[in-house]
């Protein structure tokens, strides 16, 4: 499903991924770790598209994601670390992802009623005055309604408290088949019940890549 | 096209939401209000006076502020997403690029020439109300100079926000670039360069490129046909060309000039890294 070849990626004269090789098949739930500025987060944005390689080549189901970014974005859920001060309120919101993205307005408030979120008290809030823990719920939420083939948590539990944390985990197993997880955590613990595969990184290239 | 629009309409319900859009409108709807109030439609000056004097000041001071409004609102739109890893959110869906930045064009430009227009709505309807005359050529050429002068820098906006990582940079440099732009029109710096006897040619160059000149010199044509009060560049600008022209000049060279750098600006977006 995704195929890394030869990835480097410069910023000025900082190589943050160097001729990084690595593939993530269908029903692997992979933990990737590593300290701080390891390349984890360089790692992802180049799986989704973000960042133009200074040589080698990202491949999600055999297409680039800079170049065909709206069919490679069809198949790919992310949810970043920190949840951002989006503006809209949580109607729009879901609007915006209804229309751009095709998700079901209804599945996504199934997947917020789970995760133990009220959207309809909260409908015309804007989604940066929700609280820390509400947002990454909302941003969960929309992650399993999308049903990606492809699903990206970067640090996803940061702000979730342990109850959220169980219904963050039961959701995930309820949708984990046929489908690539790829966990960026510092805490193996947390999900070590999910994954299947464990890749450190640092210094920019992958350093161990263990299948449990 | 239905992304396109989806992102122009949140874009608009999110400008209107913010408090710099109350301000905005504040001050255009005010300084309609300040004139009413301060009697200008009563006074003469240069044979003016009614509705056609309340636009011309009203115009005056749109050629100062609305460039700055519009730079300083605006340049954070793409710059400001990207600094608050919003842009990384947004652009994880399965829009285009081309989609998404178009999309805030078109919502910002509303967002930015809809206050400015109804100001001048509300004056001539109220003037229509009070029994005063309406000067229609008058109220049609602001119509269009302002939106020319909307795309010139709603354009320069977007191409500074498409390069410019942080917001505060962003800033900065739209701050420059209205500095710039004002020192060069006719009654500033080009004086001084005329004084200084630097060469015409490069002097008249210089102001037929401002878009703020430009839009100064046909604003003011229309009151003042002996160009007693416009600087010497503009007089030979309208000694060199028909009045006609130099309208139709005014109104396509800065809607040229805002697409043109928009377009650039979607260039450097659509291949610089996104985050």
């Amino acid at each position: 499903m995704i195929k890394i070849s030869d990835l480097t990626k410069k910023f000025g004269s900082n190589v943050s991924l160097d001729k990084v090789n690595i593939e993530f098949n269908k029903n692997e739930s992979i933990a990737l770790m590593g300290a701080n500025g390891a390349g984890k987060t360089t790692l992802i944005r180049s799986i989704l598209g973000y960042y133009h390689p200074d040589s080698g080549e990202v491949l999600i189901n055999g297409l680039n994601p800079v170049k065909d970014r709206v069919k490679v974005l069809q198949n790919v859920s992310f949810v970043p670390q920190l949840p951002p001060p989006i503006k809209l309120s949580l109607d729009e919101l879901m609007q915006y992802i209804g229309i751009g993205a095709s998700v079901d307005k209804e599945l996504i408030m199934y997947y917020a009623n789970e995760m133990k979120l009220d959207i309809k008290a909260n409908l015309n809030k804007s989604f940066f005055k929700l609280s820390g823990g509400m947002k990454q719920k909302m941003l969960i939420a929309i992650s399993l309604a999308k049903n990606s083939d492809i699903i990206i948590y970067d640090e996803p539990t940061a702000n979730l408290d342990p109850k959220a944390r169980d219904d963050f985990y039961r959701l995930l197993k309820q949708n984990e088949n046929e489908k690539v997880l790829l966990f960026v955590t510092h805490r193996l613990e947390e999900v070590k019940d999910l994954v299947n595969r464990q890749v450190y990184m640092d210094l920019g290239g992958i350093t161990s890549d263990e299948r449990l | 096209m239905k992304n396109l629009f989806l992102i122009a309409y949140l874009d608009l319900k999110e400008s209107i939401r913010a408090k710099w859009f109350l301000v905005y409108s504040l001050v255009f709807g005010g300084l309609i209000a300040l004139f009413f109030i301060a009697g200008v439609t009563e006074s003469q000056v240069m044979g003016f006076s009614g509705l056609s004097r309340l636009l011309l000041m009203y115009i005056q001071v749109t050629i100062v502020i609305l460039p700055i409004f519009i730079l300083v609102t605006t340049v954070r739109s793409i710059s400001g997403d990207r600094d608050s890893h919003i842009l990384e959110y947004m652009l994880c869906f399965p829009i285009s690029l081309k989609q998404y930045y178009w999309g805030k064009v078109i919502g910002r430009f509303i967002t930015v020439y809809l206050p400015v227009l109804f100001a001048m709505v509300v004056a001539v309807a109220y003037g229509f109300f009070k029994g005063a005359s309406i000067p229609w050529d008058i109220f049609f050429l602001y119509t269009g100079l302002l939106f020319a002068l909307s795309s010139a820098f709603l354009g320069i906006a977007f191409f500074i926000s498409s390069f410019v990582k942080s917001s505060e940079v962003a800033l900065g440099i739209a701050f420059f670039i209205w500095i710039i732009l004002l020192a060069f029109i006719d009654i500033a710096l080009i004086s001084l360069m005329m004084q200084q006897r630097m060469n015409e040619e490069l002097i008249i160059f210089i102001a037929m490129i401002n878009p703020m000149e430009i839009f100064r010199v046909a604003a003011i044509s229309l009151f003042d046909p002996e160009l007693t009060v416009m600087g010497p560049v503009a007089f030979y600008i309208l000694d060199s060309m028909s009045q006609a022209t130099f309208v139709f000049v005014s109104i396509v060279y800065p809607l040229a000039l805002g697409l043109i750098f928009a377009f650039l600006g979607f260039k450097i977006f659509e291949r610089k890294d996104l985050v």
